[in-house]
C-alpha cells in the first residue's frame, strides 16, 4: 500500500461537549489515502460523535480538523475557528456518511435517492446523474430495485442503497457509523462484503463497528476510542493480539477475540 | 317545496355570484396564509431568539383575538393610517394574517416531524439548508399536513361569511339582500347552506385527490396494513 505523505483526514486535539457532558477530550487521528480505519470501543465512548464532528453534522468545540486538503476548523492557542459553511458542504459531499439506521429519503425511489446528491449538490444533469446512479446501484447489487421505495426493502437492501447513495458522489472517503448494527444477522455479511470491496478498490474508509469479525476481516488500522480519546491505535494484530493499554486489553478480551 | 324551486330559479344565479366572491376570497387568502404561515414556521424554528420571539407574539395575537374583530379593525382603522383598502382586500388581508398564524403551527409541527436521520443524511451529502428544505423537508412535510391544511381551507371558506360585516358582497351578504326583498329567510338560507356544502365538499375531494397524487403508491395503505397483519398474528396466537 502506497501511502501519501499527508493524511486525507487529520484530527488534532478535537473536543466536543453536549452541555455539561464532555464527549471528546482531545482526539488525535490520522487517516491516510486508501486506509480502512476502524473505530472500536465501548458504547457511549464517543465514536458516533467523532464521526459526526468529522462530517460537521455536529460542530466540534475545539481542535483542528483537516480533511481532503481543506482546513474545516482550526485551533491556535487562543482562537477556534470553523470554516465557512460552503467549505464544510464541499467537504461533506466528498466524505459522505452511511448511517446505522440507513436514513434513506422515504419519499423517493431507490434511484431517486442515489441521484439526489448528484443533482442537488453536484449539479450533474439529470440523465448523466441517472447513469451514474445506476452504476453505483449496480456496484452494490441493487439495480433490480431501482424503482422501489425504501419501505419496500429489507434492512440489508436499504443499507446497500445508502452505500450506493454515498458511493455515487464519487467520494475519496466514506464514513460508516455502525453500518450493520441494525441488520438481521443473515444480512450482515452481504453489506460487510460490499464495504470490503470498496476498501479493496482503494476507497478510504472510516468505520465505526461493534463487530470484531468485521474489524478482523476488513480493517487496516484499528483505533480504540474510549472516554473521549483514541486510547490506542494499530493494526488488527496489535489491538487484538497485543494491546498495550489495559482498558483496550479488557475490551478486546470481553469482545471474544483474543488472537487473530 | 314548489316555492323553493321557483325561488331557487330566480335567486340562485345571484347567490352564485356571491359564492364566486367567497371562493375568490378563500383561494387568495389560503395562498397568502400558506406563504406567510410557512415563513413564520421557519422563523419560529430558528435558533435565533430575536427571530423566534416576535413570531411567537405574532401567532398568539392572531390566534387569541376573534377574526371578526380583526376584520373590523383592519377595515375601519387602517384608513386612519392612510391605508385605504376595499372591503374585499381588507377581508383578504385579515383572513390571510389570521390563517397564517394557524398554518404556521401546522407547518412547524410537520417540519419538526421530518425524520432527523433523513435530515442528517441530506446534510451529510453536502446539501445547504435551502436545498434540504426544498428537496426533503417541504416535499415530506407538505404532504404530511395536506389533510390538516384541507380542514383549514374548509374552515376558511365558511369564515368568509364574516367578511359580509365589512360590506363585501359575498355569498351570505347576497343572501341577506335577497331576503330583504323576499322575506323568505328559510328557503334562501337553505340555498346558502347547500352552496356552502357543495363548495366545502368539492374542496375536500380536491384535497383528497391532491393527497393521493402527491403520495407515492406505497403510502396509501401504510399504517393500515401493518396493523392488520399484527392483528392477524395476534389471532393466530389466540
Ligand atoms: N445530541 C446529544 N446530546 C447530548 N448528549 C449526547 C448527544 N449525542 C450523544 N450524546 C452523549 O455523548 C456520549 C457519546 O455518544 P456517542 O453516540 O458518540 O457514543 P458511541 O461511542 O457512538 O456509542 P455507541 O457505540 O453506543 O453508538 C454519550 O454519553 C451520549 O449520551
Ligand atoms: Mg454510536
Amino acid at each position: 500500500m502506497s501511502r501519501a505523505p499527508s493524511p486525507v483526514l487529520h484530527l488534532e486535539q478535537v473536543y466536543k461537549s453536549y452541555g455539561e457532558t464532555t464527549v471528546l477530550r482531545g482526539v488525535d487521528l490520522k487517516v491516510f489515502q486508501g486506509d480502512a480505519v476502524f473505530l472500536i470501543g465501548p458504547s457511549g465512548g464517543g465514536k458516533s460523535t467523532l464521526l459526526r464532528c468529522i462530517n460537521f453534522l455536529e460542530y466540534p468545540d475545539a481542535g483542528t480538523i483537516t480533511a481532503l486538503g481543506e482546513k474545516l476548523c482550526s485551533q491556535n492557542r487562543t482562537h477556534f475557528e470553523i470554516a465557512p459553511e460552503k467549505t464544510l458542504r464541499h467537504a461533506r459531499a466528498r466524505m459522505p456518511m452511511v448511517f446505522q439506521q440507513f436514513n434513506l429519503f422515504s419519499h423517493q425511489t431507490v434511484l431517486e435517492n442515489v441521484m439526489e446528491g448528484l443533482i442537488t449538490v453536484k449539479k450533474i444533469p439529470r440523465l448523466e446523474a441517472m447513469t451514474l446512479a445506476r452504476t453505483a446501484l449496480d456496484r452494490v447489487h441493487m439495480l433490480q430495485k431501482q424503482n422501489n421505495y425504501p419501505d419496500q426493502l429489507s434492512g440489508g437492501q436499504k443499507q446497500r442503497v445508502a452505500i450506493a447513495r454515498a458511493l455515487a458522489m464519487d467520494p475519496p472517503v466514506i464514513l460508516f457509523d455502525e453500518p450493520t448494527s441494525a441488520l438481521d444477522p443473515e444480512l450482515v455479511s452481504g453489506v460487510q462484503a460490499i464495504i470490503q470491496d470498496l476498501s479493496a478498490q482503494g476507497l478510504t474508509l472510516l468505520v465505526v463497528t461493534h463487530d470484531p469479525a468485521f474489524v478482523q476481516s476488513t480493517a487496516h488500522t484499528v483505533c480504540f476510542c474510549g472516554d473521549g480519546y483514541i486510547l490506542e491505535s494499530g493494526t488488527v494484530n496489535d489491538i487484538y493480539g497485543n494491546p498495550r493499554n489495559e482498558r483496550v486489553r479488557k475490551f478486546v478480551q470481553s469482545s471474544g477475540i483474543q488472537r487473530v | 317545496m314548489s316555492v323553493f324551486w321557483s325561488e331557487a330559479q330566480e335567486y340562485f344565479p345571484f347567490l352564485l355570484v356571491g359564492a364566486k366572491v367567497t371562493l375568490e376570497l378563500s383561494l387568495i387568502s389560503m395562498l397568502g396564509g400558506m406563504v406567510l404561515g410557512f415563513l413564520a414556521a421557519i422563523g419560529r424554528l430558528s435558533e435565533r431568539r430575536f427571530i423566534r420571539w416576535p413570531l411567537e407574539v405574532y401567532v398568539e395575537i392572531w390566534r387569541d383575538t376573534p377574526l371578526i374583530v380583526q376584520l373590523l379593525l383592519i377595515y375601519f382603522s387602517l384608513p386612519e393610517f392612510g391605508i385605504v383598502l376595499s372591503g374585499f382586500w381588507a377581508g383578504v388581508l385579515g383572513l390571510t394574517l389570521n390563517l397564517s398564524a394557524y398554518l404556521s403551527e401546522v407547518y412547524r409541527a410537520a417540519i419538526m416531524a421530518v425524520d432527523p436521520g433523513q435530515r442528517a443524511a441530506a446534510i451529510s451529502l453536502g446539501m445547504s439548508p435551502f436545498q434540504e428544505y426544498r428537496r426533503l423537508i417541504m416535499p415530506q412535510a407538505f404532504v404530511a399536513c395536506l389533510p390538516t391544511q384541507g380542514g383549514y381551507f374548509i374552515a376558511l371558506l365558511k369564515d368568509c361569511s364574516l367578511v359580509s360585516f365589512i360590506s363585501v358582497n359575498e355569498l351570505l351578504r347576497h343572501a341577506t339582500i335577497v331576503i330583504s326583498n323576499t322575506f323568505d329567510s328559510m328557503n334562501i338560507y337553505l340555498m346558502v347552506a347547500v352552496i356552502y356544502f357543495c363548495m366545502s365538499f368539492a374542496s375536500a375531494r380536491c384535497v383528497g385527490w391532491l393527497e393521493r397524487t402527491l403520495t407515492p403508491e406505497r403510502r396509501k395503505t401504510v399504517g393500515v396494513k401493518p396493523i392488520m397483519s399484527e392483528l392477524a398474528e395476534e389471532d393466530n396466537t389466540l
